[in-house]
């Protein structure tokens, strides 16, 4: 069995800078790299002699607006199905800059999964082999997960956060 | 080319060229979105060469109702909701995933017999979704009368949800923290029924199908994928199995004391429309095994964890008790905050990997929710796998993939 501390060491070793935040919420080990490394860096996990991780679970989006420089962030969650090790790679991405490589050489399933973060948040994968909406319809000219645009009228009255005690 | 143009062509060439040879225009097939064989709204644009299909391209979103957007400004309980209506066929699997998600998160354990009672609810309600998949695929092939004689199962595991909780498709008889109630008298008896009764159905259905020699020309070695293409695909749940790769979440990542049971993992050899039927069948027994594995052991003591602050209290207790009263008040108005934290948990749904990223902020409800939808993922493949094969061999291919136009679009 791997343990987190030994795949964040080799990882460590293998990339230096270029990962960084090693964290383990709910024994998930995190870390989060650069978009330059991360294609390399699945490359090498999937093809590394041990580790084998060789299953993408999930590739999505998060959008944090108010931390100037990495608004937003891609999401990897990869698992290796020999030693049963999931793990959790993020990559933070300036609002003003949202391009990133593509997975969809390394595993056929980021194809989708890219479309579908790019359908919801504009994040552009350069290289890909189709990238158009998914999900909503191709006329859109906005990016409905992004949080500008609110669910539902904040100005509600029956709603306000004095009338909770919050 | 119609036969008049050829021969126009013919004419005006010089002798010498000879004639005009045949060419093969490709026909441009819409199968869906409204078709009755996707048994769902998806639209396959296919590229016919005749019989023969050389391309397709798949145009999925026709019921997307933004869940993921939904959940952002809605308390966790009310998530249960969007739940339901991913994978309607097995929509229990999706609500628990869901609830052990949220528990994962605040760190409640909850008491075995809730667990246990959860686990006789999932492999139920994986019953049905194979029931619903191989039932139809059998329709797909010609077939209706397997497709009756089971289905009537499928209406008898329904009324046992409506004895639990009131209600059939879109079940809410879990709660975070527990169950809604306790299983009832009338459940159990209901339950240990359908034990008995159910083998003998699947018995029959597996005669009618099994060395069926027309439903074996329809799938052997149609629409088969390797397990290396499997995976690269994302493949999960009995279509991975049948290709030859044992990845079960259930035995990986054992949730809701999956670890107590015996039951084994059925695998298929050439990943094909056949295996997959067979994977499916074979999985309804071992689920048959695991419920009456459950049954016997149901431990007692209480069906929800002492947790008051996120478990929604039953009704009954709401009127009589007045801490129940004011919980209930906060839970319902969204009062709970949940704390920060960041959540990936898995689930073996109906057809693969149902997996849930939860970010939370600290807030009422999640900041981020991700739901890792595994038809979603797989059915990427489709085009793969039906190239070169004839339109009803699409048909059967499609319906052995389970796909759910309710989780493909979420």
């Amino acid at each position: 069995m791997l343990t987190n501390e030994e795949v964040a060491q080799t990882i460590i070793n293998q990339f230096g800078e270029a990962v960084s935040d090693f964290d383990d919420p709910y024994d998930l080990l995190t870390f989060s790299t650069t978009r330059e490394t991360i294609i390399p860096l699945i490359t090498y996990l999937k093809d590394h002699q041990t580790f084998q991780v060789g299953f993408l679970t999930d590739i999505t989006g998060i959008h944090y607006p108010d931390s100037v420089g990495k608004e937003f962030c891609v999401v990897y969650h990869l698992h290796s199905l020999t030693n049963n090790f999931r793990l959790r790679v993020k990559v933070f991405l300036s609002a003003d800059d949202l391009h990133i490589p593509t997975a969809s050489p390394v595993f056929a399933s980021a194809n989708w999964m890219e479309r579908e973060t790019f359908d919801f948040f504009g994040i552009i994968f350069d290289g890909h082999p189709d990238l158009r909406r998914i999900l909503n319809m191709e006329e859109m000219d906005y990016f409905p997960m992004r949080k500008e645009y609110p669910l539902e009228d904040a100005t509600r009255e029956d709603k306000i956060d004095a009338l909770f005690g919050r | 080319m119609v036969s008049e143009d050829l021969d126009i062509a013919n004419k005006n060439l010089p002798a010498e060229q000879g004639p005009v040879q045949y060419v093969n225009e490709l026909t441009t097939l819409n199968l869906g979105p409204t078709h009755p064989a996707t048994h769902g709204i998806f639209q396959n644009v296919l590229q016919m060469d005749g019989e023969k299909i050389v391309s397709s391209e798949q145009t999925i979103g026709y019921i997307h109702r933004a869940f993921e957007k939904i959940a952002e400004r809605r308390p966790f309980y009310q998530i249960t909701t969007l739940t339901d209506r991913m994978n309607y066929c097995s929509s229990p699997i999706n609500n628990m995933g869901w609830h052990m998600t949220v528990e994962k998160l605040l760190g409640i354990d909850i008491p075995k017999r809730a667990q246990y009672i959860r686990v006789i609810l999932m492999e139920l309600a994986r019953i049905a979704d194979h029931v619903v998949c191989n039932g139809i695929l059998g329709v797909d092939t010609g077939a209706f009368t397997g497709f009756l004689y089971i289905y009537q199962e499928r209406e008898n595991i329904y009324e046992i949800y409506e004895e639990i909780c009131g209600a059939r498709l879109t079940t809410n008889m879990g709660r975070i923290g527990g169950m809604e109630r306790d299983l009832s008298p009338t459940a159990i008896r209901k339950i240990k029924e359908l034990l008995v009764r159910f083998p003998k159905i699947l018995r029959e259905f597996e005669n009618l199908f099994n060395r069926n020699r027309i439903f074996m020309d329809r799938v052997i070695n149609v629409g088969s994928i390797s397990a290396e293409r499997a995976l690269s695909y994302g493949f999960t749940g009995p279509n991975l199995r049948a290709a030859g790769v044992d990845y079960d979440v259930r035995v990986m990542n054992p949730y809701s004391s999956y670890q107590d049971f015996e039951f084994d993992i059925p695998v298929g050899q050439s990943g094909d429309t056949y295996d997959r039927f067979m994977v499916r069948n074979e999985e309804m027994w071992q689920s048959l095994r695991i419920i009456q594995q459950a049954m016997d052991n149901l431990p007692e003591g209480p069906y929800y964890a002492d947790a008051p602050q996120y478990y929604l209290p039953p009704k009954q207790e709401v009127y009589k008790n007045m801490e129940a009263l004011i919980y209930h008040f906060k839970i319902v108005m969204g009062e709970i905050d949940a704390p920060v934290g960041e959540v990936y948990h898995a689930v073996e749904g109906g057809n693969g990997e149902l997996g849930f990223y939860l970010i939370s902020d600290g807030g009422r409800a999640p900041y981020r929710l991700h739901f890792r939808r595994p038809c979603f993922i797989y059915y990427q493949a489709y085009p793969e796998m039906c190239k070169g094969l004839t339109l009803s061999d699409a048909i059967v291919i499609m319906s052995s993939m389970n796909v759910i136009a309710g989780e493909l679009d979420a």
